[in-house]
Parts: C-alpha cells; structure tokens; sequence
C-alpha cells in the first residue's frame, strides 16, 4: 500500500474541526515554514520537492511560485483555484468535505511564501456546503491565531476569504477565474502577461489547485526531497485520482505516481475492478478533456509495455495511442456503453460551457454537437466524421484558453480509435437507436472478466 | 436562451439584515474593487426571493455603485442564476457523460415523469422545477441532483430516492 500523505487521517472522527485536525499534527507545516524559513526557502522546498500543478495542465508549482514578480509596494494574491468541474474530478470536493484544514494550512504556507496578505480561495458556486465547510474552518484557525494579524506572533498578517462562483467551467481557467472574481464574466484574458506579473486586480498572483496548495503541506513538513522519493522520474508525490464511471468502487483515491495502471484498476486496495461483472471498453484517465482511449491501449502502451498512472507513462505515444495525467479524473466505460452517445454528450458539455468569447470554440463546439448528435440519433453520413476531425482541427490551438483543445480532444480521440463504431451508427442507423456497438475488438487483448462485485 | 424577465412591476426590496451581509461580503476586497463582491451578494439575492429579478439586479448595480449592465452581463453567464422563477425546489440533476454512464438520463426521465413538467417548468402547486445541469464534480457518487439555495446534494439516486425525495419535500411544505 502506497504511502498517504493527504488522506493519512481522512478516516479520522473529527478531522474537519480544528481540535482533532491539530492533535494529529496539523499546522505544524505553519508553526516551521513561519519561525523556520524564510519564504524564498519555502519556494527553495517547493520546486525541490517536484511538484506539478494537480489540475491538469502539470505545471512544476515550485516555478510557478518562482515567477512571482516583487514590486516594491504592490499586492500580491495567492488564489485557491477550488472550481473543480472538471467531468470525471470530484477529489477537490472530497479533500474540502472532509480534511478542510488540510487546505487552510496549505493556503498559509503558500501565502507566507509568495508574500501575500490576503489570500482567496474560490470554490465553484454548487459547492455552497463545502464553502460553508471552510469558512468555519477558517474562523477555527483564526480563533487558534492561524490567522489574522500576527500570526503566532513571527509580525506575520493573512487574511483568507472564500469566493463562490456562479456556475461555469470556463471559470477554473486560471485568468476566467480572475475575472470572475473581479466580479465580471468569466472570459480568459489574453496573455501574456501572465497572472504571475498581472493577475488579480492587476497586481502579481498565483493561482494553485487545491490539492497543489494541499500537497504544500506534506512537503514543507517532511522536506521537498524526501517528496521526490515518492513516485517515478518527473511524476514525484502523490496524486488524488477520482475514479468514476462503470466501477466496483468508485471513489477518490491516493496513489504513489507510478502505480501500475492495471493494479489501480483492478486490484481490491483501489477500484476492484469493472462494476457488476462486465469487461473494460474504454478509458478516460484524466478528466473528460484529455483522449479517450480502448482498453487495451490503456492498459499497455503501443510498444507493449504495461502503462503506469504517471504523467509521462500515461502520455506514452503522444495523442496517436496516448492520453494524459489531465486532472485525474479516471472515467471507466463498460462493454454496454455507447462511445458516439457520451462523445456527443462532451461536446455537448463543452458547447454549454464555451465563453463564446473565440469564435472557433464558440462555433465550432456547437457544430461538433450538432454533428454527434445526428450520428447517434441515427441520422448521420460517411462523410461526418471527417468533418468533425477537421471541425477539431480548426479548433484545436486557435482559442484564447486551453477550452477549445478540451473540446477538440475527446471528439479527435473517440474518432481515432473507434471510427468503426461512428461507421456502424451511420451503416446501421436504425439498429443503433435501439442497441449499442458493444465491445468489439478494442479490448484485444481482452482483459481478464471480473467477479460481479458483491 | 437566457433571456432578462420583463418584472418591472415586482417591488424589489432588500432587508437591512440583507445589506449587512453584502457590507460583510464587500469588506473582503481592497478599497474600490467592491464589484468583486457581485457574485456573492447574487447567490444571497436568489437566496432570498427564489431568483433573481431585474428590479433585484438594478438594486445589487446601485448598492456596488456599478451600472445595472455590468450586473446584467455577469448574471446572465453564469449558469446558478436563474432569470425567472422557479419551484420552490428546483431539482438539478447532473446530466454529464460519467453520471450517464451509470443512468442519469434515466433519473431525468422519471423526474420528468413524476412531477409531470418538461425542464425548465415550474409544478402547477408551485412546489417543484427540474433541470439538467452540467458536471456537478461528484461523478464517483453519480447519479446526483442538487437543491438550492443550500445546494444540499443527493447522490446515488434510484426511481425509489427520487420519488421518496419528492414526497419529503412536499411534506417539508406542507409544514
């Protein structure tokens, strides 16, 4: 069993309030980083340590911090990114319901690094008990001197707040996410300049997932080298995946980077295989955004070599036979699940939640949905699905924010490699109203058939 | 597709107790940026009135001291406000791929069915409104609906939790 270093007290009764969160060792990573280090050398264990942002894009957060421009007499922000709508990603939620000091802690220590004083956490809009969650956790902090001026007496001042959001995907966006807590709509800025020179309110900010601000704490704790330990080449740590789909135990799960790929499926420690019986068909590996890939490429790379849940393991092959780490978000399809019904139902999501702001997202993410949904509901052409490949081509690259490469992937992907189910809706348009492709031949090798969980 | 309700007719008046918690949320922010506090002084209006008007929005634009478009603008990106009434409970369900691959679309269905309007409509008692909504990030729990303004969250529906569901809520109003 891997080591635990976010979850470790997750089943702890009473680890959301401050009393218990502290007997078991919190905010010790404050008590050292405040009297201890100096902020550069918290900076100094944070890149040492590896880290990359655990959002999706996998950006080392011990640069980014590093980017951070000084002037002299202007603010700087730490912002909490907690707008986890990411299809398949629900670890965010899970970290704030239950360990939510884990992330108070996090926000001091990366607050006292960067130099801010104020800092913001902003949590999606649904998420009202989660905000209500941290708010109380943050007055408990407050009223153990965590917080507020002075903090335990180093002449060290934060104050955090939490901002909830509307209600849109494009706000967990970095610069949409700034925007939006300006107040306005969540539309990228164009940048650069990135927010590290001028984000919010035009003042330098860094803007961190909250498992990142989360993983801060273990690091500062045990050293930024022996978190490298952890994990295989430049995927060090640990990483919450959200497993989801058609599994025997769904859930949010930490593993060691590295963990084999087969093992976190199937194994009982983790999502003990395909729920009720049935065989793997397809797999997303990190949030609806990154591409879809069969069974067996997913289990094996094209070389043959069994793939690992690591961000270089997982990217074996580029797009041709690859995917990536994304945000974790691990979504399982059984052999019953129809891969042109939830294609459509993606570009769909990302045509409701395109800013508009681009036009190639704007049009092009309602053109890709209106296409899938004809071929699913059995009225498409031959011709379609070239014309959804070249519809994500012209989208792919050409927007402000990473949205419309999210929107491009998933439908490129499932086209890739299951162009012969897009045919069969086309070839056999009124069978495929009533029944599904089924498994075919994406699972060659076959998988081993699972138990039905009990 | 959203569209501003002509409600020139409904008074709109905030409560001190209201305007107390707008003063708590604008002190957050540094001197001047009070527009900052426009999506949490939003969700506290359809707190209080169920939705969000356009005499409500013209009085959030004159409490920041920003003009009612700005306000207009932000409210009409973001998917939580509504722009008319709804159900008492508006029941949103999660109608992205992971929770579909374990039968949302089926639990939409059967709301539908059972509180016997499209999405979007409201129950002739005025009790009930449905509709889908997109990735609620909770899809290891899938399928699951959402009921503000607390957004207390459901997971795991079957036909049977849903209606049981139904039938506490009618209870709870009926109180």
């Amino acid at each position: 069993m891997g080591r635990k270093l976010l979850l470790e007290h997750i089943n702890v009764p009473g680890i959301n309030t401050f009393d218990v969160y502290r007997s078991k060792g919190g905010y010790r990573s404050v008590e050292k980083a405040l009297k201890q280090l100096s902020p550069e050398e918290v900076v100094e264990e944070v890149k040492k340590s590896g880290l990359r942002g655990r959002g999706g894009a996998g950006f080392p957060t011990g640069m980014k911090w590093g980017f951070l421009a000084k002037p002299e007499g202007v603010a700087r922000y730490l912002v909490c990114n907690a707008d986890e709508s990411e299809p398949g990603t629900f670890k965010d939620r899970y970290l704030m319901t239950y360990i939510p000091h884990l992330l108070i802690e996090g926000m001091i220590v990366g607050s006292y690094a960067l130099g801010a004083k104020t800092s913001y956490i902003y949590v999606r809009g649904e998420m009202m008990p989660q905000i209500r969650i941290l708010e109380k956790a943050i007055a408990e902090a407050r009223a153990a001197g965590f917080l507020g001026k002075n903090i335990l007496g180093t002449g060290y001042d934060l104050e955090l707040y939490v901002q909830p959001g509307g209600g849109a995907y494009i706000c967990g966006e970095e610069t949409a996410l700034l925007e939006s807590l300006e107040g306005k709509r969540g539309n990228p800025r164009i940048k650069p300049p990135f927010p590290a020179i001028a984000g919010l309110y035009g003042c330098p900010t860094v803007v961190n997932n909250v498992e990142s601000i989360a993983a801060v704490v273990p690091i500062i704790n045990d050293g930024g080298e022996e978190y490298a330990k952890l994990g295989i080449g430049r995927s060090t740590g640990t990483k919450l995946i959200s497993a989801g789909g058609n599994l025997a135990k769904p859930g949010v799960y930490e593993i060691d980077l590295g963990l084999p790929v087969e093992e976190f499926l199937y194994s009982d420690e983790y999502c003990g295989g395909i729920a009720n019986g049935k065989r793997l068909k397809a797999v997303v590996a990190g949030g609806s955004s990154v591409p879809i890939l069969p069974a067996n490429l997913f289990l094996k790379t094209a070389a043959g070599e069994g793939r690992l849940m690591s961000y270089e393991s997982l990217s074996e092959g580029g797009f041709a036979t690859g995917t990536m780490m994304g945000s974790g978000g691990f979504i399982a399809f059984d052999e019953d699940q129809c891969i042109v019904r939830n294609t459509w139902n993606f570009a769909r999501f990302y045509h409701h939640e395109s800013c508009g702001q681009c036009s190639p997202c704007r049009e092009g993410t309602g053109w890709m949905e209106k296409v899938l949904h004809r071929l699913e509901m059995g009225h498409g052409t031959m011709s379609d699905m070239d014309l959804l490949v070249d519809v994500s081509k012209k989208i792919e690259g050409n927007t402000i924010c990473p949205l419309g490469d999210a929107a491009a992937w998933p439908v490129a992907s499932a086209i890739r490699h299951f162009r012969d189910e897009f045919e069969w809706h086309v070839s056999h348009a009124s069978e495929a109203v009533t029944r599904n492709y089924g498994l075919a031949h994406y699972a060659n090798p076959l998988p081993k058939p699972e138990p039905a969980a009990s | 597709m959203l569209r501003v309700e002509n409600t020139e007719l409904v008074p709109v008046e905030f409560s001190t107790a209201l305007t107390n918690q707008f003063a708590d949320i604008v002190s957050r922010y540094p001197e001047g940026k009070q527009k900052s506090a426009l999506l949490p002084i939003l969700h506290l209006v359809q707190a209080e009135f169920g939705w969000v008007s356009a005499r409500a929005m013209d009085k959030v634009a004159e409490y920041l001291s920003i003009q009612p478009v700005e306000v207009y603008e932000v409210a009409t990106f973001y998917t939580m406000y509504f722009m008319r009434p709804q159900g008492k409970y508006a029941l949103e369900v999660c109608r992205t791929g992971p929770c579909c691959l374990v039968g949302a679309e089926k639990i939409m269905d059967h709301i539908e069915q059972r509180l016997g309007v499209k999405e979007g409509e409201v129950t002739a008692d005025g009790l009930f409104s449905w509709r889908g909504v997109e990735c609620l990030a909770a899809c290891g729990f899938g399928p699951v609906l959402q009921i503000g303004p607390e957004y207390t969250f459901y997971e795991k529906l079957t036909n049977q939790s849903v209606d049981q569901l139904i039938e506490d809520l009618k209870a709870k109003a009926n109180n």
